[in-house]
């Protein structure tokens, strides 16, 4: 997927990506010539079948967790079909508020690991020493986490 | 007047979307995951029906008996049986840091399947918008089936067997998804119905070049008369590598092993 400024002839750059949580998505590109901005928005099933490829628009700033399509998009899976729930201490890891904790509970079993362990990462790169709703707010827009 | 605008290849800069490099990334690591894999090897059949999962079981188990590292991957997402066949139909499977490591079935044989992941008797359901979910559910599937290709640690394996699902859907996904076109065991039933619905899978898999290892005609000498192993064989080139009865033996699977 590549976007052209046809009045300047150049390619446009990805500028950032919003999920509004309504399944649709808003990918921003920018001409590097004249400034400016167009705006690619995907309606719930153009959103889906990208999600579905297991790519991102704009692409990942993570890395993927193991069987991440998976876990995210699975809707009738099985609370206790991973053995290690994503407890893999990597040290120093960060707590969870109260809230924070009450709102991953209600993550379904079969995803939450993935999403604990995401979430953790997110905080330990960025130096986060509590998990809050705030946080899983702001790893849910900034990594694209819609699905979760 | 029509606007001048540059066709895609013409734009010679990277694809900004990300798009492109995440699937090549996809493939890098799929041919990682695989790169100590000896073989891989479809068990498919264009017909349903014909025993291709009881064959998978039984085949990775007589080749994990004579000493070979086996894996199984159930690909047959909507209708997994193998797992239940090798005694981890409802094992849990442990996440590692980068992988999840498979369990571990009968004689040793390590398989991963969709039936591990499921809800007991839910079918395969994905989130996202119901309506025209035709649209995207095969991608999702396909997507499915290259994680658990690529996000399973198989290790050092000497045979992974993928145990498809009837058709010809799931072959021709995994020839985009795989490295290289796979080996193709095929399994029939002796009746002219299987031969013709096995024949169209053997010439879809023959055009996307994979090696054609054999033909297993399944439940010989039962109810279903005919010659389908031996024609599919001729008209192939290829050989007829068991004739399992009803009631096998393990000796009927020793044979097969030594086979392939």
């Amino acid at each position: 997927m590549k976007f052209l400024c046809v009045e300047c002839d150049r390619q446009m750059t990805f500028e950032e990506r919003q999920l509004p949580g309504d399944g649709t998505l808003a990918a921003a590109f920018r001409c590097p010539k004249c400034g400016r901005a167009v705006a690619l928005l995907t309606n719930p099933m153009e959103t889906q079948l990208v999600s579905s490829l297991g790519v991102k628009i704009g692409g990942a700033t993570v890395p993927a967790e193991p069987l991440q399509t998976i876990r995210s998009m699975v809707a009738t899976g099985r609370d206790a079909a991973f053995a290690d729930g994503g407890e893999r201490a990597t040290g120093n890891l960060p707590s969870w508020s109260a809230e924070a904790q009450d709102r991953l509970s209600r993550v379904p079993g079969f995803v939450r690991g993935m999403v604990k362990k995401i979430y953790a990462d997110y905080a330990k790169e960025r130096g986060i020493g509590e998990i809050t709703p705030a946080v899983m707010d702001a790893a849910r827009a900034e990594l694209g986490l819609e699905e979760m | 007047m029509p606007l001048n605008i540059r066709t895609y290849h013409e734009l010679t800069e990277p694809d900004r979307s990300g798009l492109g490099e995440q699937i090549a990334t996809q493939r890098r690591r799929l041919a990682a995951r695989l790169a100590a894999v000896g073989r891989v090897i479809v068990v498919m059949s264009g017909k349903g029906g014909v025993g291709k999962s009881f064959v998978t079981a039984h085949l990775a188990r007589a080749l994990a008996r004579a000493g070979r590292a086996v894996g199984v991957l159930d690909a047959d997402l909507n209708g997994p049986t193998v797992a239940g066949l090798l005694e981890a139909g409802t094992a849990r499977l442990v996440v590692g840091e980068d992988a999840v490591l498979p369990a571990t079935g009968s004689d040793g044989v390590r398989l991963v399947s969709m039936a591990q992941l499921l809800a007991d008797g839910q079918p395969l359901a994905f989130k996202g918008p119901p309506a025209e979910s035709f649209v995207w559910r095969g991608a999702a599937e396909a997507g499915a089936v290259r994680e658990l290709l690529a996000d399973v640690a198989w290790g050092p394996l000497d045979v992974l067997l993928l145990d498809l699902p009837p058709g010809m859907q799931r072959f021709l996904e995994l020839c985009d998804i795989l490295p290289a076109p796979p080996a193709v065991l095929t399994v029939t039933i002796p009746t002219p119905e299987s031969h013709d619905a096995v024949r169209r899978a053997l010439h879809a898999a023959q055009e996307r070049g994979s090696p054609l290892l054999g033909v297993v005609e399944n439940m010989v000498g039962g109810p279903f008369a005919g010659t389908a192993g031996a024609d599919l064989a001729g008209e192939f080139g290829i050989p007829v590598l068991a004739r399992i009865p009803w009631h096998p033996t393990p000796d009927t699977w020793h044979l097969l092993a030594t086979r392939l």
